[in-house]
C-alpha cells in the first residue's frame, strides 16, 4: 500500500460501514476533509481485529485529516469548529480540489 | 422530557459497565484456570501500571516548554524525543507515539478519543471518569463550547476550537498557554500550575488567586 496523500490534498472519507471492526468513527463517514499530518506506516486495525498479527495484517499510512464542523454536523452545528481523526489510507478516497 | 432521557442514558452506562465488570472477571478465572497467568501476576502488573501514573510527566514537559523555547520547538516537532531528553517514559504496554499541540491566542485545543477512551495515561495520570462518558466522547466533537463552558472555561469568540480524536495509535497532549503573572517563577513552581484538565484542554493553567 503507497501513500496515496500529501499534506494538504483533499480527501472524502469512505461512506460505507464496513461488517467488520473499522477505527473510522461513524461521525466522520462521507465527509471532506484535508490531509495534515502523514505518520508512516501503522498496522491496519480492521485486519488486527479479526486475528491478524503485526507481521500478517496489512499496514497503511496513517494521516490526521483535520475537517470542518460544518462539513461534520452540516446544519446542526453553528459553532465554527475544527475536528481532526487520525486515519488509514483505505479510508480515504481522492476528493476534487473546490 | 430531556430529564427522562437522561435517566434512559445512566441506566445504560450502568449496565454497560457491571456487564464489563463480570465479563473482566470471568476472563480472570479463566487465565487463572488454565495457568496463564496468577493473581499475584495481575496484581504486579496493575501496580506498575499505577506507580508510573502516579509519576506523571505531563506538567514538567510543559513548565520546561514554557522557559526552554528550543525545547518548547522540539516538543512540538517531535514529542517522544523531547520525552527521551527529560527522561519520562510513557510506553505501557507498547511503544506509543505522542503529539504535542500547542494553544495560542488564536487556537485552543481539546483532546477526546470517540471510538474508546485513549488516553496518555503516564503522562497525564489515571483518566477521569468523564473522560470516558458516552456524554463527554459525544459531545465534545460537537458542540466543545458548550461542554468548555460546563468546565467552567469561557472560550472567546475570535478563539478557533480544535478537537483531536484520538483514532489511532497516537496519543495527544495539550500544550497549555503559560499564565501572563508567571515571570521568574521556578520551573517546579510552573509545572505545579499544570492541571490535568488543562493537558486534556478542558482547562486552562492560571495562578492561583490569594487574598
Amino acid at each position: 500500500m503507497t501513500t496515496r496523500f500529501r499534506c494538504g490534498d483533499q480527501v472524502r472519507t469512505r461512506a460505507q460501514n464496513p461488517e467488520g471492526h473499522t477505527r473510522l468513527p461513524r461521525y466522520l463517514c462521507d465527509r471532506r476533509g484535508t490531509v495534515e499530518m502523514i505518520h508512516g506506516l501503522f498496522a491496519l486495525p480492521d485486519d488486527r481485529a479479526l486475528g491478524a498479527s503485526l507481521s500478517t495484517g496489512r499496514q497503511e499510512t496513517l494521516y490526521t485529516v483535520v475537517f470542518e464542523g460544518r462539513e461534520v454536523w452540516r446544519e446542526r452545528s453553528a459553532e465554527p469548529l475544527f475536528v481532526s481523526a487520525d486515519l488509514w489510507d483505505s479510508y480515504l478516497e481522492p476528493e476534487p480540489a473546490r | 422530557m430531556s430529564h427522562h432521557h437522561d435517566d434512559d442514558h445512566d441506566h445504560g452506562e450502568h449496565r454497560e459497565s457491571a456487564s464489563m465488570a463480570s465479563r473482566v472477571g470471568a476472563l480472570i478465572a479463566k487465565l487463572e484456570a488454565k495457568g496463564i497467568l496468577s493473581e499475584a501476576e495481575l496484581d504486579a502488573a496493575v501496580e506498575a501500571f499505577l506507580m508510573n501514573t502516579q509519576h506523571a510527566g505531563g506538567p514538567a514537559l510543559v513548565a520546561r516548554a514554557w522557559i526552554d523555547q528550543p525545547f518548547r520547538a522540539r516538543l512540538l516537532a517531535d514529542a517522544n524525543a523531547a520525552l527521551d531528553e527529560l527522561g519520562i517514559d510513557m510506553s505501557h504496554w507498547a511503544k506509543v507515539k505522542l503529539r504535542a499541540v500547542e494553544n495560542t491566542e488564536r487556537v485552543h485545543n481539546v483532546i477526546v478519543c470517540t471510538l474508546c477512551s485513549c488516553y496518555p495515561v503516564s503522562l497525564l495520570g489515571p483518566s477521569p471518569t468523564w473522560y470516558k462518558s458516552l456524554a463527554y466522547r459525544s459531545r465534545v466533537v460537537r458542540e466543545p463550547r458548550a461542554v468548555l463552558a460546563e468546565f467552567g472555561l469561557q472560550l472567546d469568540s475570535s478563539i478557533d476550537v480544535r478537537v483531536w480524536d484520538s483514532t489511532a495509535e497516537l496519543r495527544y497532549i495539550v500544550l497549555p498557554r503559560r499564565p501572563a503573572d508567571t515571570d521568574g517563577m521556578k520551573e517546579t513552581d510552573l509545572a505545579a500550575l499544570v492541571t490535568r484538565d488543562a493537558l486534556i484542554g478542558t482547562g486552562v493553567c492560571a495562578t492561583v488567586q490569594r487574598g
